[in-house]
């Protein structure tokens, strides 16, 4: 039987969370995180069911345009201002095994850098017909694919001239709740990226590379849209249920 | 053993509403309801709790922009998906804080305990996850029930080498049914955040 077909997740316990992976939660230079980084150790602990079982979302709760930024907020014969790029890639886990049912929620801003958002300043317009929400749920492959516009650069409060590079963020359900994550995605050749205090949070210049977008020009659509692809991997489980990390204070 | 590195956590930033709340937002007519609004859909079993709470900064300012999710047990010990859970009861919660007052709150069920791997019971507990700008990893913790006679044999709880530091995991029961559970960034009273 091909590899592919086998999904039965196994029953083991979550791999630990490796912290090189990930920002540190105090980073100065990013402001906000000064009083917002908690100080103390965590308690670890293996999973239990608590972790290991997480919501499940249907594809029946989608409406046919929640995947596509481009249309899903405007008038019905109207789409959003900007640059017209998919996005698509694969969700999988750790081990590499496709996560099927994956709900991914994005958000970001439009094609001039302007979220619509009660809190947001930038001089920048807003697009009548761009909200900057969209949804996909993965496939049994673990594959996704959205449609919008490319979001523009902005400024943000934090140094006296900082600049967010182009990004969209990501919130990311698995099979279980040691799984969720938040991220942004990048844009391969963005000169913003090094200079930003909120990529810098992460140490690990890998980690900061598997967040950039490389153009995937096979996937593009003639005279429509350009493409990028933006792989995702989750927390996976272990095959037998004690082979579990020491267990630690 | 790790064949592919996990994907990089980035903050939620401060407009994580439009993504996952956006109807709190005033994006309306995209998606019906926002994902999480609601925990029980109908008659579901057990003792109906609100659970509510803030989220303090280092310098005790309640934060105004941060989400908060929850995910517990049903009122007979099973999650959603389970053989036999609770039908009318989601077991997820997602709530943005109070754009004034930083205030969240879930309207739900008091969840039963739930087995620990090793054998034993876990005492009840609701699983809460909390992103916002300036954290860079969302920070993952439970919210047990001061009042309930189980968390003295709970394992989790168990574990807590600084014993000072269990209050902190800790609801506080305000009214009949009505449960606080702050929770502190950092300072004296940090929440213990875990890393399971």
């Amino acid at each position: 039987m091909p590899d592919k077909t086998n999904n039965t997740p196994p029953k083991g316990g979550y791999a630990a969370r490796l912290p090189a992976n990930h920002p540190v939660a105090l980073y100065p230079p990013y402001r906000t995180s000064v009083k917002r980084s908690p100080q103390a150790a965590p308690l670890s602990f293996p999973s239990t069911i608590s972790e290991e079982t997480g919501p499940v979302f249907g594809h029946s709760m989608l409406g046919p345009l929640d995947g596509d930024l481009l249309r899903n907020f405007g008038p019905q014969d109207q789409t959003a201002i900007g640059p017209r790029i998919i996005v698509h890639g694969r969700v999988q886990d750790q081990f590499g095994r496709p996560v099927a049912g994956a709900l991914l929620e994005v958000w970001q801003a439009n094609a001039g850098g302007r979220y619509r958002h009660v809190k947001e300043g930038y001089i920048a317009p807003l697009d009548p017909n761009f909200g900057g929400c969209g949804r996909v749920i993965t496939d049994a492959d673990g594959r996704y694919e959205l449609r919008t516009v490319k979001p523009g650069p902005y400024p943000w409060p934090n140094g006296p001239n900082d600049w967010r590079p182009a990004h969209i963020h990501f919130s990311v359900f698995g099979a279980g709740f040691a799984q969720r994550l938040i991220t942004q995605m990048y844009f391969e050749g963005d000169p913003l990226i090094p200079l930003c205090p909120i990529v810098r949070t992460i140490n690990d210049a890998a980690a900061v590379a598997r967040l950039i977008a490389p153009l995937d020009k096979p996937h593009t659509l003639p005279m429509d849209a350009l493409a990028y692809r933006f792989d995702i991997t989750l927390r996976g489980r272990r095959q037998t249920l004690f082979e579990n990390r020491m267990e630690g204070l | 053993m790790n064949d592919f590195p996990e994907t990089a956590s980035q903050t939620a930033g401060p407009y994580v509403h439009i993504g996952c709340t956006p109807n709190f937002a005033g994006i309306n007519g995209v998606y019906p309801d926002d994902l999480g609004a609601k925990m029980i859909t109908g008659a579901a079993n057990g003792t109906r709790i609100t659970l509510l709470g803030q989220v303090f900064d280092g310098t005790g300012t309640p934060l105004r922009d941060a989400m908060v999710e929850a995910w517990q047990a049903d009122a007979n010990g099973l999650y959603a998906g389970q053989p036999e859970a609770d039908l009318h009861f989601t077991g997820f919660g997602r709530c943005a804080c109070d754009p004034v007052d930083g205030t969240f709150r879930f309207e739900t069920v008091r969840p039963a305990a739930v087995p620990w791997p090793q054998g034993g019971m876990q005492a009840p507990h609701i699983t809460i996850w909390i992103v916002a700008r300036g954290i860079n990893l969302g920070l993952h913790t439970r919210a047990y029930f001061e009042d309930a006679p189980e968390n003295d044999s709970d394992p989790v709880l168990g574990r807590i080498e600084h014993r000072n530091r269990v209050r902190t995991l800790l609801a506080q029961r305000e009214e009949e049914s009505t449960y606080r559970f702050n929770i502190h960034l950092q300072g004296a009273g940090e929440t213990m955040f875990f890393d399971v």
